[in-house]
């Protein structure tokens, strides 16, 4: 028994030994990560028309300049990067208003838990949330009629660039708050002490040390916050049910019935025109995400 | 060039949810001069520091420095230097620019900035990493850029909280001359804050011992040593043997000997002396009443420990490095004061 | 004597309280609005019917069979998502660290690979490799559980890459082995029980993703308690509501009582 141990020992001491530990991970990514995104950026090159079926072509690639994709694409840039935007800058406020309060106080632990919820809330029961609230039969949709504000009985709800905006905004300020608030944390009290013995006032603090050391955190916080509102589908998918106003559904679309014949892959394209917008994103808010952790590391 | 201004803090008190961090501190500064606050942590001396820096409010009492009144003055204008514990240099400034950082709210040009500053960091001997950000510099570069900020601004006083206490033991020392002998050159006003006993004495012009947020005493270092105010002062700074004794007045039998007490001894009954080890001798007698416990080899100096007799606490005994080899554990051993003025307390 | 502090404290305060409770009631309006729609009869007045109905398990199953199945296999799913990642993460990176540091940078990558292949990209990629998982294994929801794995990827990954950084793993597994140990044994009852609070925050982020996820079942036209929703939504959308309101509650709870449980271990371990 003892000696069958050492036997193995030494048997894995041989490299090919050891690599054979991380076989089934390999494997299994290999079939439920890597084929699919080669299934993606393969088929986003071959024809599926009648033509030139299963031959190599940029007919799909051309086929993303057709309007109903292009302005898919530019209304969830559009729609990604608002509520980026406002999401960053009302959840860093939130963050820093967090941050002032008790490390171990109640009002902490309550708004980043709530927050940490929040974050993952997108989908159905969120799109219900937004109905219940603001729909045709919503409370507060009398309170914005009677006010002027809305006289359009809640269908400003379904559309892109009014009501989807708020809606992502309930999952992206939460989100920011998350990301965020670890980096308002590594502030370290002595730099606002520092500032202030060396003659500066409290907005010369903030001009001058914390904005720039939060700079980089900030953008790369954002950055994430575009790329979750760019890739999420489930909320918009619940919420708008006809036509495929953002890149998310459209795709979606492509896997339903509404295909026309011969661009099946068009699809594949557009998820490869999605992956390639994300990958972009993501490689920046990694280059950005080293400088900051270097200045916040605590 | 000495510039340096006095430092008054008047019957200081703060409070902080019950527990007295300063309960009536006052303290005088002379112009010039680096007085170190020494005590345990928890003691008050980080919040007179504070205090004095304008960091903290004290609940009552008056901060002067140079004769101004600064207790409501708010912290950007009272001119102060401060030297934190670690981690104080901004992180997104190299170190020139960290210690421009308060010539440029001076309203310095660029010019004059940049003269200041590459002096400033030739003082403090990093005139070859002005370039380099904090991450990129060890522990101790990065407290001797601090120094160089706080000084260049040529504050009224320079306060230095506990600026050594997160080094290695070798780079302390060596920084802590260093920072003595820059003090002296530019003769500003210094608070040296610290738990170090030996830092302290090592540093300070005189050094004042803390208490619960009081003043226990304030006095230049070998007197500290030689003539402790009392039994807490004279066990934080440097060893003390606790012997018991009786107490005749002026003079104390503890030992088998007679002592001189220092003022302020419990004048009869039976009292703990206080002893230093450098001032008890051991001699070999094979009909000594101690026996050597332990004896140990510390580089320039020798240390055994004796036990004086059946029922009496061991005490510690400093001998040159050359004589532990003489004593082994077992061995009989007469014990002897030298007769230096010891303090004596009232058995508690 | 009122000094600068305190009124900078109290000025920091009023805003503090200011920005929370704005947020707040942003946080809450539709969540009211939820709970303002599943207390309403048809006339509009006020009635726990909804909720009555929900906390009747029996009713449920029989009233909405298709919410119950929906239940049933995103728990299903949850267990599945679970047990494969923690078997395919624990000992892969364990051991990655240990014998292979080499490819430490690889298996990162893929862990957070992930991260740029948003779902429904996924989902297109996956087609053709469902349909061989349903040719072997048949055309049960709870196979989804493969594709979550992926999905949960790169926060397992780095909730675990935490708890490895802060164990010595490879000191710990010398002198496990050096007192006899196989390397079974070190992974079970010297790696994982020291991983607890990696593992189980992974697992967390796992059941919550589960529980969550709507793209993948809904473009494979399989029934997870999500779809449920979506389509009794269409019908019945009050209890529907209801279900998505207890779900956030409950996921509250959870939450905000681990971070009590997470402060103490915390400061246990500055402690010692």
């Amino acid at each position: 028994m003892a000696d069958t141990a050492r036997r193995g020992a030494l048997a894995g001491r041989r490299p090919s030994g050891a690599l054979l530990g991380v076989v089934p991970f390999f494997v299994y990514v290999t079939v439920f990560l890597i084929v699919p995104t080669l299934v993606v950026v393969v088929g986003a090159f071959i024809a599926t028309g009648p033509g030139g079926q299963g031959a190599l072509s940029l007919a799909n690639i051309r086929a993303l300049a057709q309007p109903a994709v292009t302005s898919a694409l530019w209304h969830s840039l559009i729609l990604s990067a608002v509520t980026a935007v406002a999401g960053a800058v009302i959840g860093a406020l939130l963050a820093y208003a967090v941050s002032t309060a008790k490390p171990d106080g109640v009002l902490r632990r309550f708004t980043t838990s709530l927050c940490g919820v929040l974050a993952q809330f997108g989908g159905v029961a969120l799109a219900f949330a937004f109905l219940a609230t603001f729909g045709a039969t919503g409370y507060l949709t009398n309170v914005l009629a009677s006010t002027g504000l809305d006289d359009t009985g809640g269908l400003w709800l379904y559309e892109w660039n009014k009501g989807l905006m708020l809606v992502y905004l309930y999952f992206q300020i939460p989100l920011m708050l998350i990301v965020f608030l670890p980096a308002v944390e590594g502030l370290r009290p002595q730099w606002r002490e520092a500032a202030e013995t060396l003659g500066g006032s409290t907005w010369l603090y903030w001009r001058k040390v914390a904005a720039p050391i939060l700079f980089p955190s900030f953008v790369g916080a954002l950055l994430l916050l575009f790329t979750n509102a760019f890739s999420a589908y489930a909320t918009a998918a619940a919420l708008v049910s006809q036509g495929s106003p953002l890149l998310p559904l459209a795709i979606g679309g492509t896997l339903n019935s509404e295909v026309i014949l011969g661009q099946e892959n068009v699809g594949k394209a557009m998820a490869l025109l999605m992956v390639v917008v994300v990958a972009a994103v993501m490689t920046l808010y990694a280059a950005i995400d080293r400088r900051a952790s270097r200045w916040l590391a605590r | 060039m000495t510039r340096g201004v006095a430092v008054q803090l008047t019957d200081l008190r703060r409070t902080y949810s019950g527990v007295n961090a300063l309960d009536g501190l006052t303290l005088h500064l002379e112009p010039g001069e680096l007085v170190a606050l020494l005590g345990p942590s928890g003691c008050g001396k980080t919040t007179a520091l504070r205090c004095l820096a304008g960091l903290e409010d004290p609940d009552s009492g008056r901060v002067e420095v140079g004769g101004k009144d600064l207790t409501k003055v708010s912290t950007n204008k009272r001119d102060m230097g401060m030297v934190f514990q670690a981690y104080s240099l901004f992180p997104h400034l190299t170190a020139r620019q960290n210690v421009e950082f308060g010539l440029q709210l001076r309203k310095q040009g660029s010019e004059q900035r940049r003269r200041r500053s590459a002096e400033m960091l030739e003082l403090v001997g990093l005139s070859a990493h002005v370039d380099k950000y904090a991450h990129q510099m060890s522990g101790g570069q990065q407290q001797r850029v601090a120094l160089a900020r706080a000084l260049a601004i040529e504050p009224q006083v320079l306060l230095l909280d506990e600026p050594l206490s997160a080094l290695d033991a070798k780079v302390r020392t060596q920084l802590r001359d260093e920072i003595r002998r820059i003090q002296l050159e530019v003769g500003t006003t210094t608070l040296f804050v610290t738990h170090d006993q030996e830092e302290a004495l090592a540093i300070a012009d005189r050094v004042g011992v803390m208490r619960s947020g009081k003043l226990l005493q304030l006095a230049a270092p070998q007197e500290l040593y030689s003539r402790p105010a009392d039994d807490f002062v004279a066990d934080f700074v440097g060893l003390t043997n606790r012997v018991v004794g009786t107490s005749r007045g002026t003079t104390a039998e503890a030992l088998g000997a007679s002592l001189p007490l220092l003022p302020g001894s419990a004048t009869e009954g039976t009292v703990t002396v206080l002893i230093r080890p450098e001032h008890l001798t051991v001699t070999q007698d094979a009909q000594g009443s101690a026996v050597v416990i332990s004896s140990s080899f510390l580089g320039a100096q020798g240390r055994v420990v004796v036990s004086p007799g059946e029922d009496l606490q061991q005490v510690l005994v400093q001998v040159p490095s050359a004589a532990v080899a003489d004593f082994a554990p077992g061995d009989r051993v007469t014990l002897r004061p030298v007769g230096a003025p010891a303090l004596a307390v009232a058995r508690g | 004597m009122s000094g600068i502090r305190a009124t900078r404290r109290r000025r920091q305060s009023v805003l503090r309280w200011v920005v929370v409770t704005v947020s707040m009631v942003f946080f809450a309006a539709p969540l009211a609005g939820m709970l303002d729609f599943t207390t309403k009869d048809a006339q509009g007045r006020r009635t726990a019917a909804t909720w009555a109905k929900l906390v009747d398990v029996e009713g449920i199953s029989r009233d909405y069979p298709d919410l119950a199945a929906g239940f049933t296999a995103s728990v299903g799913l949850a267990v599945l998502t679970v047990v494969v990642m923690l078997v395919l993460l624990v000992p892969t990176m364990t051991w990655v660290r240990l014998r292979v540091p080499g490819l430490s940078r690889t298996v990162e990558f893929l862990c957070l690979l992930p991260l740029t292949v948003p779902a429904i990209v996924l989902v297109v990629g996956l087609t053709p490799v469902y349909s061989w998982v349903t040719y072997f294994l048949g055309e049960s929801t709870i196979w989804l559980g493969f594709a979550y794995v992926i999905l949960v990827l790169p926060y397992a990954y780095r909730s675990i890459d935490v708890g490895l950084r802060a164990i010595d793993v490879k000191t710990l597994s010398e002198a496990a082995r050096s007192l006899g140990a196989g390397w079974g044994r070190v992974m079970v009852r010297v790696v994982l029980p020291n991983l607890r609070t990696a593992v189980l925050s992974a697992a967390f982020l796992a059941v919550a993703l589960t529980l969550g996820e709507f793209t993948i079942a809904n473009l494979f036209s399989r029934t997870n308690l999500q779809v449920a929703m979506f389509l009794l939504g269409k019908s019945d959308a009050q209890i529907s509501v209801a279900v998505g309101l207890a779900a956030l509650v409950f996921a509250f709870i959870v939450l905000f009582g681990l971070s009590f449980v997470g402060g103490r271990s915390h400061s246990r371990k500055e402690n010692s």
